[in-house]
């Protein structure tokens, strides 16, 4: 059942206008027999929160996935910027890359580098060039922003649980992508530090104007940072919707998530 | 009763034919998975950019800190090696041909071999547990997300500074080795260091030394290329990251001793 389900259509096709920057038209992804996207069709606006809902298993976290390239589509196409991924070539997916952001479950911090070599690490893989002073102030507007300024010189073990998601964050952001991609960013931390991490994620798309795509299971921070949200079920989407519309939808199956 | 024993023959049968096909079908998958591996380090080595830093850092990790233990083993080799043959040397009459057998043996054969293998233990499962681990915490994802090539970073430096260094672990492990020997020689006599070494590279040939430090050169490469291979796609899980520094190890063990025999037939060709 697809509840105010936005309708693609080519005539009234918004990447056109520069409104859509992600583009999924009945894209599907296989492993081997399990059938994880089954149909797909989804548009992400410009400068929006789009929370992904769905029982775990579900291709949530593939749908990023194959967003970003980490993991190819078998059918159907995903157009990022209004060019199909599958036609570029390895250069341009690492550009394309370079504009979107992707925050890890695990944070996916490097275990051997100190917090501040992580983010000097993919500052120096992009602006080859960049001046030890700009890299310098970079690193500290990113910490700052993310609260994380006293732990410059601490190593990713050293750090909490939520001072690893701000940090993972902080990585991410000090690229200043335009799309970003958040999975599971408050799972296994305590309800103040994951109701930060939601404002955070807020702060970050008024401040730098980023597209913001959530995969989370945790409401609090769906209804807090969610303009729209998608539900997934069975590698479709069953249905789209403001957090109000979801939670007093007619459907009990979608209800019981907000329950 | 016919009927069963057939039903049972035919079960069995089909159960060994299964078994053969997927022991045989996991061997070809693996060594043709490893074959393209080694196809793609040898496409991206030459491609630009290149990973300098990485290379001197990795190169650092992998072969200044295994010189305390290789030149360890390599003393310790020595010195036990010359105190077993001794005795029958001494039952032939032979005691002064201790240090060019000793020299010869060590050059050859034992140090490159025991050099590798340490290092296959100490660095081939550390590369392979390291990368492993990177994998089940999405750290080579990160990488690739934020616009590094992962198997460039990670893979050609390490498998480049593993390839590099191993010589010269050889090398030293060689020289501790031959100081080793010179002790136990003078545990039970006294021989100078200058008599001693004098033997020793009398007894030496440009034919001996050469081969040893061109097989540990493969010896490192096959080292460094298991450890990546075997982390690289570790399965998801920190089992996995076990599994995958424990193949490794005996990965690169086997293959280094696959690689002597090698190495051994193709000089003893032009020696003899």
């Amino acid at each position: 059942m697809i509840e105010n389900a936005i309708p693609i259509t080519i005539e009234q096709d918004p990447v056109q206008n520069g409104s859509v920057v992600v583009k999924m038209v009945h894209l599907r992804k296989s492993f081997e027999n399990n059938h994880v996207l089954r149909d797909i069709n989804l548009v992400i606006n410009k400068g929006e929160n789009l929370v992904i809902l769905g029982k775990s298993g579900t291709g949530k976290t593939v749908l990023i996935q194959c967003i970003v390239g980490l993991v190819d589509c078998d059918n159907g196409s995903l157009s990022i910027f209004g060019t199909d991924i599958s036609e570029l070539s390895e250069k341009e997916l690492i550009e394309t890359r370079k504009k979107i952001g992707f925050l890890f479950q695990s944070g996916a911090l490097y275990d051997s580098m100190s917090v501040r070599e992580n983010l000097q690490f993919p500052l120096r893989r992009q602006q080859h060039s960049i001046p030890k002073e700009k890299m310098n102030s970079l690193i500290k507007e990113a910490l700052e922003n993310v609260g994380l300024s006293k732990a410059i010189d601490k190593t990713p073990a050293e750090l909490s649980g939520g001072m690893r998601k701000r940090l993972g964050l902080a990585r991410t952001l000090i690229l200043k992508p335009e799309i970003m991609l958040y999975d599971e960013p408050t799972t296994g931390l305590d309800p103040i530090t994951s109701k930060e991490i939601s404002k955070l994620i807020l702060e970050v798309q008024q401040k730098y104007n980023t597209t913001s795509v959530i995969i989370t299971h945790d409401m609090e921070c769906a209804r807090l940072t969610a303009d729209r949200i998608v539900v997934i079920k069975d590698g479709m989407c069953e249905a789209e919707g403001s957090f109000d519309e979801l939670k007093n939808s007619t459907d009990a199956w979608i209800r019981s998530f907000f329950e | 009763m016919e009927p069963k024993i057939r039903i049972r023959s035919i079960t069995r049968e089909k159960i060994e034919e299964d078994f053969l096909a997927s022991v045989f079908g996991k061997f070809f998958i693996e060594v043709s998975s490893l074959a393209f591996f080694t196809l793609r380090f040898f496409k991206e080595v030459l491609k630009p950019p290149y990973e300098f830093n990485e290379l001197m850092k990795q190169s650092f990790l992998v072969g200044y800190k295994s010189f305390p233990l290789v030149g360890i083993t390599g003393f310790i080799v020595g010195l036990v090696f010359t105190i077993q043959s001794r005795p029958t040397l001494v039952k032939f009459g032979a005691v002064s041909m201790l240090p060019a057998m000793v020299a010869i043996s060590l050059i050859r054969e034992i140090g490159p071999v025991i050099t590798a293998l340490i290092f296959a233990g100490k660095v081939g499962s550390g590369i392979g547990a390291e990368l492993a681990s990177m994998k089940v915490t999405e750290q080579i994802d990160a990488m690739q997300v934020s616009g590094t090539n992962p198997f460039k970073f990670l893979v050609v430096t390490r498998v480049l500074a593993a390839t590099m260094m191993l010589p010269l672990l050889a090398v030293l492990a060689d020289a501790l080795g031959l100081l080793g020997s010179f002790v136990g020689v003078n545990l039970r006599g006294h021989v100078s260091a200058s008599f001693f070494f004098l033997q020793v590279f009398q007894s030496l040939n440009f034919s001996d030394l050469f081969p040893a430090i061109v097989k540990t050169f493969f010896f490192g490469f096959a080292v460094g290329m298991i450890g990546c291979y075997k982390g690289y796609y570790a399965n998801t899980g920190t089992e996995g990251v076990g599994k995958a520094a424990n193949s490794a190890v005996v990965f690169a063990s086997l293959l280094v001793f696959l690689l002597d025999m090698i190495a051994v037939q193709i000089t003893s060709l032009y020696q003899y």
